[in-house]
């Protein structure tokens, strides 16, 4: 295929074989809590930064979790570690450390660190 | 064989099992705190999931107390309980004394105080009101806000004080999803060019016709259904309220303004059974409710030989399951006083 | 017995005391060294005048006497006492001795500490006797205190602490050869004075004693090898160990009272600050972290233990409320929350402070102030344009989940018939506080410039806030030119103007002081004062400096919800034991912390004021008149 100068395309697919998942395990690893998130939305609803641009924490949960890192990585850094959505979360989610988790799993684990 | 039972609690489950108890022949003595019998039931107006009035049962339950092997005592309180060898010693707070061979706790719940869930605005904000509330105005039909119009855009808010860590209540009320879909249809009854939206985390239809409801309140009254928590309540320029909540399936802010909200209150253990709890020693689960002895076959038995339990004093129960959980308990209470209280 | 003037057993104590000396001066040398030239001038003016003799009094009072120590802790304080203070009285009173009683004046410093070894004829009557009574008083005096050291290894209780630091091998060797000094004094002496038939109340006594049924001649002079032994090893280890902050701590006071702080990255400051620390545990005992909620490894005494030996300190820097209270009691009076923040902030990528040898040097690297070059993290944030206002009303993020206060601030807001605006009223950016907690200061940077251009595009002279986190960082990192209160302080103003009528509310009220308006920002005082003229405010064990942090703190990254609820449960308790109607609390995040933690009523104290506020009659005036007549004047 590679010789007639087609690419397979990546289609809309999460594939979850072909995805990064260490970032998820590293963020799993350091902060169990997160494995309660059930992506309810309550942290994005209060979320500050929310309030000026796309950014929400759900769907960045949702993302990690599945490993589509690309852009996890883009938005992560538009948190402004308010500590709004720890006081929202039903589950009792420590969700400012899964920002900062990520951060530094970003910074251990890609060759393009934030 | 002229055993002494006592029942605690004159609610649903406390009416139904006096009935029978009192039907196999035994000497029941009922107290409830308040003037009347019916506890919450007597604050509902239809019940789901047929939605039939729930004066039928409480004429039912009533009928179930009025026999001669029942002596019911209102607005008794239970001051002081004990257990002494085999007998129960019960003092209230009128002075009665007296004792029993057998006890039923059939204290009930209480309903999750929606102030504590500040930033909802209850009591803050106008037009906030909780499902018991709104259960009362379908009564006397005043569905008004408080500045006399008709609200056109009503907002259901589920899991108020229910699987919430930051209230430290972890469990699900479980009836309250389908509470809040039968209110939506009768909102829209009442109020046909109003529109109702439904803002939940999950939709628990866990019931025989919960689900046929659930889908002739979308179909029927064309409820609207929105995936997302609602983290807090504001209140905009025009005295309208504006709900923070990011619709999840969309994946996008939702940016709405309601002219009522109505929170869907979730349950706890009532105070009356704390008290009781407390003065007895009887184990608590980690939702604050009594703890069975057994989860599968012993949910009427306590750790206290003797004292039985009814209803929703161990878990959030719709009135079905009350009545049922409550036969179950004269059972074991036979079960009990046959043997000898052994 | 003929004087001798040389024994070799005291090489090892000449070794051990001239290495130390030798270290001590050339450390001193390299600290200077690294300080920067404003700090050096200071602490170069500190040599002299009024603040040396400040210095020295300092020295006495708490290297010494540790009277903070004393003041927390009586039993804990005595045990350091009593090995500092006996030990200099000891060396004092031994170098007196010597030069009175030796061979000639100016001895070597070793002719004094074992003086009795070589004049063994010493101290039989008279004056001599006299002077020997005092050096035994000194030496029971220390050799009580070690009894406690001894003790309090193995059972902390004894001194009244919860839990005392744990040790590495080092230290143990160190601590081993400390506490072996003067019981070996002790032997050493009293055999002496055994063989002699000399000595005094403790030394004659024991050493009669033992004379009885052993040998005391042959046995003295072991000991007395011993005693050099303990000494030098001591002195030798003294560097690597942690009672490198016996001699560090003098420094320390002479650089603090010359007006040297804690900078916001490391360097000479810093590291004496690290060394000094004495482990004395205090920190620990003060920690909620330790005694409501099990956590033991993390406390202020333990990174520095972790700073000095160059370990990760990542996880032991962010798993702290950043309370205060640890900085609050400890008797050396190192500055441990900046030390922690500095911790914090060499977590991140672009500040690196390790470096080959262990602190000996220090590569220094300079942190971008503000490096707005590279991308704009929160260049999404809109351009504003601010109404005109005399007074800017800013809740604060955490105040949105706490509609209360705002309804209670905007009440009051508009009872006084300011002219203000709420400009965060449909929500804000961030004050930027909660970044500079996780080390970020770059990106807060960008959120205060922000807020910072809308403050001043408003015209405001005046900023209130509801929340303590934002009030500190207006307060310290803004640079604002308007005066910023805390709405509590602002309340008091009011109430000074007689802005509004206000009834009496009997009810009894407890306060809790919020760790970042307290001991964070030294506001104790006007909401004490404001809720006097609304309620019943009653004293708690907890109040001002020694108030409890609630728990919910920004701070702590790592906590778990199920610890912060066991602390934010126990502070509850501890404040609501007088059963008292309402908490009052003067944070939105204290708030929604303790409501959840107790049936007692909480309630801001806004709320408080805004329920008391009688309101004039026929003059309910509005926000929307207010803003209405806003727009009509010119």
């Amino acid at each position: 295929m590679g010789k007639f100068g087609f690419a397979i395309s990546k289609g809309r697919q999460i594939d979850y074989e072909a995805n990064d998942r260490r970032i998820a395990e590293y963020i799993l690893e350091h902060e169990p809590s997160f494995r309660l998130c059930i992506e309810c939305g309550g942290c994005s609803a209060t979320c500050t930064t929310g309030n000026f641009t796309r950014f929400s924490l759900r769907e960045l949960h949702i993302l990690i979790k599945r490993g589509e890192n690309d852009e996890v990585r883009k938005n992560i850094g538009k948190c402004m570690l308010c500590g709004k959505c720890i006081l929202v979360c039903p589950r009792g989610v420590n969700t400012r450390n899964v920002v900062v988790l990520a951060r530094q799993a970003f910074q251990k684990y890609d060759e393009y660190a934030i | 064989m002229n055993w002494d039972v006592v029942v605690v609690g004159g609610g649903t489950a406390g009416m139904e099992a006096s009935g029978q108890l009192a039907k196999a022949g035994y000497n029941v003595t009922l107290f409830e705190k308040e003037e009347e019998a019916g506890g919450h039931l007597k604050n509902w107006y239809h019940l789901f999931p047929d939605r039939r009035d729930g004066e039928e049962v409480i004429t039912y339950l009533n009928d179930q107390i009025n026999n001669d092997n029942i002596t019911f005592y209102k607005g008794s309180r239970i001051d002081h309980l004990e257990k002494n060898e085999k007998k129960f010693i019960i003092k209230t707070n009128e002075g009665k004394e007296m004792t029993a061979d057998a006890i039923i706790i059939a204290t009930g719940f209480d309903l999750f105080r929606s102030e504590r869930k500040e930033e909802y605005g209850y009591g803050i904000y106008d037009n906030v009101i909780t499902s018991a509330d709104l259960e009362k105005r379908f009564r006397t039909g005043d569905m008004k806000m408080n500045n006399g119009e008709i609200p056109r855009r009503i907002g259901i808010v589920h899991c108020v004080g229910s699987r919430d860590e930051k209230v430290g209540n972890l469990y699900c009320s479980k009836l309250c999803c389908v509470t809040a879909v039968k209110q939506a249809i009768e909102i829209s009854e009442w109020l046909p060019e109003s529109k109702v939206f439904c803002f939940y985390m999950d939709i628990r239809m866990g019931g025989a016709l919960y689900e046929e409801l659930y889908m002739e309140s979308q179909e029927k009254y064309g409820v609207n259904y929105i995936r997302g928590k609602v983290s807090e309540v504001g209140e905009s320029f025009t005295n309208s309220l504006i709900v923070k909540v990011e619709d999840t399936l969309a994946g996008r802010p939702l940016k709405m303004e309601l002219d009522m909200l109505v929170l869907m209150a979730g349950m706890e253990i009532s105070e009356g059974s704390k008290k009781i709890g407390k003065a007895l020693g009887l184990k608590t689960g980690e939702n604050r409710f009594f703890q069975s002895r057994d989860n599968h076959f012993g949910s009427n038995l306590s750790n206290i030989d003797g004292l039985f339990y009814a209803g929703t004093c161990t878990a959030p129960m719709n009135i079905t399951e009350t009545i049922s959980h409550a036969r179950a308990a004269v059972l074991d209470v036979m079960d009990y006083l046959k043997d000898g209280r052994r | 017995m003929t004087n001798m003037q040389f024994d070799p057993f005291v090489i090892p104590f000449n070794i051990g005391l001239y290495f130390i000396l030798f270290y001590v001066v050339i450390r001193s040398v390299i600290w200077f060294r690294g300080l920067s030239r404003p700090d050096k001038l200071r602490l170069q003016r500190g040599f002299f005048g009024i603040t040396f003799i400040k210095s020295l009094k300092d020295i006495f009072l708490e290297s010494l006497i540790h009277r903070k120590i004393l003041k927390t802790n009586l039993r804990l304080g005595y045990m350091h006492m009593s090995l500092a203070f006996g030990w200099f009285l000891l060396i004092l009173f031994g170098t007196i001795e010597a030069d009175i009683f030796g061979a000639k004046h100016l001895n070597a410093p070793y002719k004094a500490i074992f003086f009795r070894f070589f004049n063994p004829e010493h101290g039989r009557m008279g004056f001599e006797a006299v002077y020997g009574f005092l050096m035994d008083l000194i030496l029971a005096f220390i050799l009580s205190g070690l009894l406690l050291a001894i003790l309090k290894r193995f059972y902390s209780k004894v001194v009244g602490v919860r839990k005392t630091t744990r040790l590495k091998t080092l230290d143990r060797i160190a601590l081993t050869s400390l506490w072996l000094i003067f019981p070996s004094r002790l032997l050493a002496e009293s055999f002496t004075s055994g063989a002699f038939g000399n000595g005094s109340f403790m030394t004659g006594t024991l050493g009669h004693w033992l004379a009885s049924f052993l040998p005391a001649q042959e046995l003295a002079y072991p000991f007395w090898w011993l005693y050099s032994l303990s000494l030098g090893t001591f002195f030798v280890l003294l560097p690597i160990t942690r009672y490198m902050h016996i001699p560090t701590e003098l420094f320390l006071i002479f650089m603090r009272n010359s007006g040297i702080k804690t900078d916001d990255k490391a360097g000479s400051y810093s590291e004496v600050e690290t060394y000094s620390c004495s482990s004395c545990g205090i920190c620990i005992d003060a920690c909620q972290l330790n005694f409501s909620a099990g956590i033991t490894n993390i406390q202020s005494a333990y990174l520095m233990k972790a700073i000095r030996n160059n370990e990760e300190t990542s996880d032991i820097a962010h798993n702290c409320l950043m309370c205060g209270r640890c900085d609050q009691k400890c008797p050396v009076g190192i500055e441990l929350s900046p030390i922690r923040m500095i911790q914090r902030r060499a977590g991140e990528a672009e500040y690196d402070f390790r470096n080959i040898y262990r602190g000996y040097f220090r590569s220094r690297q300079s942190v971008a102030a503000v490096n707005l070059n590279g991308s704009e993290v929160y260049s999404f944030l809109p351009e504003t344009n601010p109404e005109k206002a005399d007074v800017l009303y800013f809740a604060g993020c955490m105040t949105h989940l706490t509609p209360t206060i705002k309804k209670s601030m905007v009440k009051i807001l508009d009872a006084s018939g300011v002219n203000y605006n709420f400009i965060d009223e449909q929500g804000g950016v961030c004050c930027g506080r909660p970044l500079m907690l996780a080390g970020q200061d770059k990106e807060a940077r960008e959120l205060i410039n922000y807020n910072s251009q809308i403050i001043w595009k408003s015209g405001a002279h005046t900023l209130v806030t509801s929340c303590p986190i934002c009030y500190k960082v207006f307060k310290e990192s803004y640079y604002l030119d308007v005066e910023v209160l805390h709405h509590t302080q602002f309340i008091r103003n009011l109430i000074a103007d007689n802005s509004f009528k206000m009834r009496f509310l009997r009810k009894k009220v407890v306060y809790h002081t919020p760790c970042d308006l307290g001991r964070g920002s030294g506001v104790y005082d006007e909401p004490k004062e404001v809720l006097r003229h609304v309620a019943r405010l009653e004293k708690s064990k907890f109040e001002d400096e020694n108030s409890l942090c609630c728990g919910g703190s920004l701070a702590n990254m790592k906590i778990s919800s199920q610890k912060r609820s066991k602390i934010a449960r126990d502070a509850a308790t501890e404040l609501t034991k007088s059963n008292p109607d309402i908490l009052a609390t003067s944070c939105p995040l204290c708030k929604k912390t303790f409501s959840k933690a107790t049936e007692t009523r909480v309630a801001d104290i806004s709320e408080i004021v805004a329920e008391a506020i009688i309101e004039p009659t026929g003059n309910n005036i509005t926000r929307k008149q207010n803003s209405l007549s806003h727009e009509l004047t010119p």
